[in-house]
């Protein structure tokens, strides 16, 4: 298997960002091929189980210096494992100027631009909006709790079918019941319906120039063994006359840092101004007397909560600190949001930091885990993240199934602190309030910062010093390689990212279509939504 | 990391500082033996690195540790608190091992990530019980069909757009 193949596009990952365009360029008529790093799992295999083995085979979990990302490892991508919270950035958001003093997103880009896009997208998924009865106890209590302190509160749309959903808070290990609306519902099987080829276990390890004549561009790619994902079972390599890179946001700089020297150099921005989203976990420890004195709450006889592990992961969330008039770094939302017990580590049950998230009082806090409530703020960070010189091959380093070891460095400037202190306070102001709970961030001392929404690390913009991308998500200097994923957002949103990453790619394929032309495919732009 | 109650009389490796089971005895180390994990076979050498920090911070704190026992386990249970929280300290020598280890130590307990689910669930695994963690259906699957508190808890935001958007 070393003869080169060809292809007219070449897809490199199979979330949101892959296999948006992966369709509207196999429906348009263009020969796809879709290389994907993980195995391809569906519905029946998703179990419900958190033995070593089950949800691992597709989560990892990846850590840098000063931060942990998680992210989904398999054909669908994140969408597989993500909680399906599907929002809109809030319109300042696209104005963001950050530490640099100027404006970082295209110009061309505002919210207004990307509605129709957005639109498109919810259509495809689609997303439902949760009606106050569809909203779990934990979304239920944390907007009672809202309500309380004199803000408002909104149930999340959510890409759920919700008819068929459980809400048996699995989402993590992927949807058994196929009610979570991934990539596998959707334009995936509408891309393969058109003629894309999904090869999973294929991790993409260089970009270089093509060979043949009217290809642009040559990947090379390893096989990964289907039971450990360390070890290689082949080699390949695939000419394309376009490249669509979607690896995500910790991968997609990480392939372009390595094949640099093969490329002749990337942007500077490739690998730079990375963000976890602002993404700032805290933990309520609930009194549930005062859910019943307080709030009026109770969900059975003699139980006003216990509600924790009940539910989608995501309910309800509060708007109120996203004021456009109000200063950069001071705004954010506030989403209530449940993570498997693997993250229980991370609770603090002591104002001590050295030893807050272990010992004798946190064991007493488990205890009353049913009582738990979490609380996620997504806030906006200094796209501070910088990734070091890649690793031999893939984008981190295996080092145990699901734990990899990222180049990446985090260091949380002053203006990322001001906003994750102005979240803290808003949350103990919601929720500590006349005792109704005791809340903590989760511990940064394990793991650093954690976020499972990384963008930015290739992004586009209008200023070639500090953006990857230009405008239309093409690599500047580098025609026919266009990067659709998280890694091309700009700054941190505000709101979970999914749906603007997808969005921006579906705003992304008109150009793509058009590049792939003029490079001598019959292909044509303008296929509906998948059904 | 999560601290339990002694297994038997005479249990050193257990200081017996907090009632009930703690992660030894919801499985940490069959959990850390787990082929699937492929660092079993590393256990002995980072016991003898966990032994060498703890004779370090006996002596720079003074402590006299009865030499029949392995250094760590000679400490008493506020000194183990205290050095662990030295190790797993941000910019402490090798704290990306230590990390590993109380992340599953911590698994074991809270996922009972040896044993599957379901399972775990049924036959009361010391650490899932502890936490209270809800009972499958029969198939082995979770539901819920009772799962909201049914009505308007709060306003929406006035600003909010069609489908339920920020503005
Ligand atoms: C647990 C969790 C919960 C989340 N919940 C939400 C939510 O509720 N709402 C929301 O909006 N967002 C959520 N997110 C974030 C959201 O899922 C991501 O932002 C989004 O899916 C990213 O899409 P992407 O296309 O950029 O990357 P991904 O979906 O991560 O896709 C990248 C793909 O590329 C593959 N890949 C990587 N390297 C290579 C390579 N070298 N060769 C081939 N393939 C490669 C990967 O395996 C992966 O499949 C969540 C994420 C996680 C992990």
């Amino acid at each position: 298997m070393s003869a080169t193949e060809r292809t007219d596009v070449l897809v490199i990952g199979s979330g949101f960002g892959g296999a948006i365009p992966a369709y509207h360029l196999a429906a348009g008529g263009a020969e796809v091929v879709i290389l994907e790093r993980g195995p391809h799992l569906t519905a029946p295999d998703f179990t419900h189980d958190l033995r070593l083995g089950s949800y691992t085979r597709i989560v990892d979990l990846v850590q840098g210096d000063g931060i942990t990302v998680v992210a989904g490892n398999c054909v669908g991508g994140s969408s597989v494992v993500y909680f399906a919270a599907s929002l809109r950035a809030p319109g300042f958001v696209f104005d963001r100027r950050g530490s640099l003093g100027h404006r970082l997103w295209p110009s061309t880009l505002t919210r207004a631009a990307l509605d129709p896009w957005y639109d498109r997208v919810e259509e495809a998924l689609p997303v439902a909006e949760q009606s106050w009865d569809q909203v779990p106890y934990p979304g239920g209590l944390f907007a009672a709790a809202c309500a309380r302190a004199g803000r408002t509160c909104n149930p999340v749309p959510v890409a759920v079918d919700l008819a068929r959903c459980t809400n048996c808070n699995w989402m993590l290990n992927g949807c058994h019941f196929d009610a979570k609306r991934s990539m596998l519902l959707n334009y995936l099987p509408a891309a393969t319906a058109h003629g894309a080829e999904i090869r999973p276990l294929h991790e993409a390890q260089t970009i270089a120039p093509a060979t043949t004549p009217g290809y642009r561009y040559r990947v090379s790619y390893t096989q990964l063994d289907a039971g450990d994902y360390r070890l290689p079972v082949g080699v390949g390599a695939i000419e394309a006359k376009t490249v669509v890179l979607a690896a995500g946001a910790l991968a997609t700089p990480v392939l372009l840092q390595r094949s640099a020297p093969l490329l002749g150099g990337v942007p500077q921005a490739v690998g730079r101004y990375f963000s976890g989203n602002g993404d700032r976990v805290s933990i309520a420890d609930v009194d549930e007397g005062k859910v019943r004195d307080l709030l009026g709450l109770e969900r059975a006889p003699g139980i006003p909560y216990q509600g924790f592990p009940i539910g989608k992961p995501i309910g309800s969330m509060s708007y109120d600190r996203l004021d456009p008039a109000t200063a950069e770094f001071t705004r954010f939302s506030l989403q209530q949001i449940y993570f498997p017990g693997i993250t229980d580590l991370l609770a603090q049950a002591t104002d001590t930091p050295a030893t807050s998230w272990f010992g004798v009082r946190k064991k007493e806090m488990r205890a009353r885990w049913p009582s738990w409530l979490s609380v996620l703020a997504m806030t906006e960070d200094d796209n501070e993240g910088v990734f070091g010189p890649p690793p031999p091959t893939g984008s981190s380093t295996r080092v145990a199934t699901s734990l990899c070891l990222s180049t990446l460095s985090y260091r949380p400037t002053a203006n990322t602190l001001r906003g994750w202190a102005a979240a803290d306070a808003e949350a103990r102001a919601v929720l500590e309030r006349d005792g109704l709970a005791r809340v903590r961030p989760w511990s940064e001392n394990p793991a650093g910062s954690v976020s499972a929404h990384p963008l930015a690390s290739c992004r586009m913009g209008d200023d070639p010093a500090t953006s990857a991308l230009d405008e239309r998500g093409e690599l500047r200097g580098h025609p026919g390689l266009f990067v659709t994923d998280g890694s091309a957002v700009p700054t941190s949103l505000c709101v979970n990212p999914s749906l603007t990453i997808a969005a921006l790619a579906e705003r992304a394929c008109p150009g793509i279509v058009e590049s792939t032309a003029e490079a001598g495919v019959r292909v044509r732009y303008g296929a509906p939504a998948p059904r | 990391m999560v601290p339990g109650e002694k297994r038997y009389g005479g249990d050193v490796a257990i200081a017996g500082a907090a009632p009930g089971p703690g992660a030894v005895q919801a499985g940490a180390v069959e959990l850390l033996n787990l082929p699937d994990l492929g660092i079993g076979i590393l256990l002995p050498e980072l016991a003898l690195l966990v032994n060498t920090r703890a004779l370090a911070y006996a002596a720079t704190h003074g402590r006299v540790l009865l030499p029949t026992q392995p250094p760590f386990v000679a400490l008493r249970f506020t000194d183990r608190t205290a050095l662990a929280g030295e190790l797993l300290t941000p910019g402490a020598p090798d704290r990306q091992l230590y990390v590993l280890l109380a992340l599953f130590a911590a698994a074991a307990f809270d996922t009972a990530a040896h044993l599957h689910t379901a399972a775990a669930v049924r036959q009361r695994h010391p650490g899932l019980a502890w936490i209270g963690f809800p009972v499958p259906d029969a198939d082995g699957l979770w539901r819920f069909p009772d799962y909201s508190y049914g009505r308007r808890l709060a306003s929406e935001h006035p600003l909010t757009t069609p489908g339920g958007h920020p503005a």
